[in-house]
């Protein structure tokens, strides 16, 4: 095989395996977006967030130590224990529900029936109290996030594809482990929706309020539901994202790239979000590879957006959005 | 007469219970329109009864505060001997109150089995965990759920279209999903808001058949609203009328029919 084709399929499988984090980070948007209509600009937020929590539990660091520090004039900074990964994970997500019902008590239920654009300024304001909540818990410096994932070049695919080839291909084993888990976490989100009495609920909400309250469906109940599992969704993204790049600042900021994703895969569809997000993750490192060095590189900034003006001019309610009829 | 509380036998042979739900002075506005003035009445249990009037008279007002869409500033709700406080429409949903609507409320982009499975949603009992990792009761639930709602499917009609998506349906038959949906949740009370608007004589006819066959197959005690005149003569034991909020008469078909100011609400009277 000529060596420019072998490095094609090398740039597409990695393009491929970083779609799958727009693609878990899209996610979050579609089931918020889809059971209440509201577009949560804080999602991104909300992983760094819950990467940031995650850290703090797991270095047993003293929440709000600096507040606390400043009002007592103590030295608190750790408890001085370490909590195992797992454990971590499972009391992360313990407050990301606590925090899916507080959005909900205190901001959306005074908010029902308002138009969509009060919602969203909610969401932005509510990204920017996150923001801060998480500077003020955790503390604004980087931290390594070690869940004990594997990292590193996968040996075994290098060795294998030098053999047949002659040119060892270069997959990051994280990115392997990533792609896995957010097939399951997929896989999972379409049974629990398809199966099960709440998953029935959330679809039946998407659909129709008036008549999911006709059936007995609480819709505070459903709420508090789809935003903790948007919460669970960023959990794992700050997870996959903060063990590659660390958890800092910039770590809300992917929440950008899952805008292009959405325009691709539509705002209401779930195998769009992730269709979306693996067409932008292979066609922005193809393109770079292809393209790049004729215009002087760096097109991954602008690739995934460009794409998704395009997609707005031809077919804006993306791949598999619900088409826009008006009834004249 | 049908007053007071013993029970009796229909001519048709049907037995009509004691009062299951009742209104006591119920006044509903919007901001300065008073849609409902100072109504009571009462329903009882295993009768087919009907709300007529002309447009606008309040009858699906009138609906939307039994299901607790709407609440009414003055009067009392009484469900099965107990007056009902402030509840929202999922509670009055649980309590055994199952409704229609008269613009179609299905979930369009769900298969007809599904939408007439979120009927069942209050009668699945457990709780999250377990029917997320779909955990020993759980299973056995959807089971039991889903053999009821098949013969639910069955009664009406519509395994043909089981696995459609609503979307697709035309009118008629997305009305009858709708009913099997309501069906689905074994309600104590039945609401129907306008079941046949919009429809042609025959389905129409279909239409009536399925009303009578389910409160005579099931007991399922029915109140409907309707502005065909025609139509609810023949289907209901006891009609209330309503013009512009106000209720104008109150009894069997044939005591309403000779009422003076029902005939006058339905054909115009002068005004001198």
């Amino acid at each position: 095989m000529p060596d420019q084709l072998l490095f094609a399929i090398e740039v597409t499988l990695n393009g491929l395996m970083a779609g799958v984090l727009y693609a878990l980070v899209a996610l979050g948007f579609v089931l918020i977006f889809k059971a209440s209509g509201i577009f949560n600009y804080s999602q991104g937020v909300m992983a760094l967030f819950a990467a940031l929590t995650l850290v703090g539990i797991m270095e047993g660091q003293v929440p709000f130590a600096h507040l606390i520090n400043a009002v007592f004039g103590t030295e608190l900074h750790h408890f001085g224990w370490h909590v195992p990964a797992l454990a971590a994970i499972v009391l992360t997500m313990v407050v990301m529900i606590a925090l899916a019902w507080a959005v909900n008590r205190f901001i959306f239920r005074h908010l029902v029936g308002q138009a969509p654009i009060i919602l969203f300024m909610a969401t932005i304001g509510l990204a920017y109290f996150l923001e801060g909540l998480g500077d003020l818990m955790w503390g604004s410096d980087i931290k390594t996030l070690d869940v004990g994932l594997p990292q590193g070049i996968n040996l075994w695919i290098d060795e294998t594809t030098y053999e047949a080839f002659g040119y060892g291909f270069f997959i990051d084993n994280l990115d392997i482990v990533a792609t896995i888990i957010a097939a399951l976490l997929v896989a999972g989100l379409v049974l629990f929706s398809q199966y099960t009495k709440q998953g029935r609920a959330l679809r039946a909400v998407a659909d129709d309020h008036q008549a999911a309250l006709s059936v007995g469906i609480s819709l505070n109940f459903i709420w508090v539901l789809v935003w903790s599992l948007a919460g669970f969704v960023a959990l794992v993204a700050g997870i996959m994202w903060g063990a590659k790049s660390g958890v800092q600042f910039s770590l809300s900021l992917i929440a950008l790239k899952a805008l292009p994703v959405l325009m691709l895969g539509g705002f209401t569809s779930i195998p769009g979000a992730i269709v979306g997000g693996l067409i932008i993750g292979v066609g922005e490192k193809l393109f770079e590879f292809l393209v790049g060095p004729l215009v002087g590189g760096a097109t991954e900034n602008w690739f995934a957006y460009v794409l998704a003006l395009i997609f707005l001019v031809f077919r804006p309610q993306g791949l598999f959005g619900e088409k826009i009829i008006e009834r004249v | 007469m049908l007053d007071g509380g013993e029970s009796f036998t229909t001519p048709d042979g049907r037995t009509i219970g004691g009062v299951l739900m009742e209104m006591k002075h119920i006044t509903l506005r919007f901001g300065g329109v008073t849609a409902i003035s100072d109504i009571s009445f009462d329903i009882r249990e295993g009768e087919i009864r009907a709300i007529i009037g002309p447009n606008g008279a309040g009858k699906s007002s009138m609906l939307n505060v039994i299901s607790g869409f709407y609440k009414p500033q003055e009067g009392e709700v009484f469900f099965r001997g107990e007056k009902r406080g402030p509840v929202k429409p999922y509670q009055v949903a649980r309590e055994g109150i199952a409704r229609t609507f008269q613009n179609i409320a299905l979930f369009e982009g769900m298969t007809v089995l599904d939408n007439v499975m979120t009927g069942r949603i209050t009668h699945m009992r457990t709780g999250l965990w377990r029917q997320a990792l779909w955990w020993g009761p759980a299973q056995a639930e959807e089971v039991e759920n889903r053999a009821q709602v098949e013969r639910i499917i069955d009664f009406l009609e519509i395994q043909a279209i089981r696995k459609t998506p609503v979307g697709r349906l035309p009118y008629g038959l997305k009305k009858r999903v709708e009913l099997a949906r309501a069906l689905a949740a074994e309600p104590k009370l039945l609401l129907l808001d306008e079941p046949m608007a919009g429809m042609n004589v025959e389905e129409k006819e279909d239409m009536s058949r399925f009303i009578l066959d389910v409160n005579d197959e099931f007991g399922t005690t029915i109140a409907l609203i309707e502005h065909d005149m025609g139509v609810v003569m023949d289907l209901s034991d006891r009609v209330v009328v309503m013009d512009y909020g106000k209720k104008i008469g109150d009894g069997t078909p044939d005591e309403v029919r000779a009422n003076q100011d029902v005939i006058d609400a339905y054909l115009g009277v002068a005004h001198d």
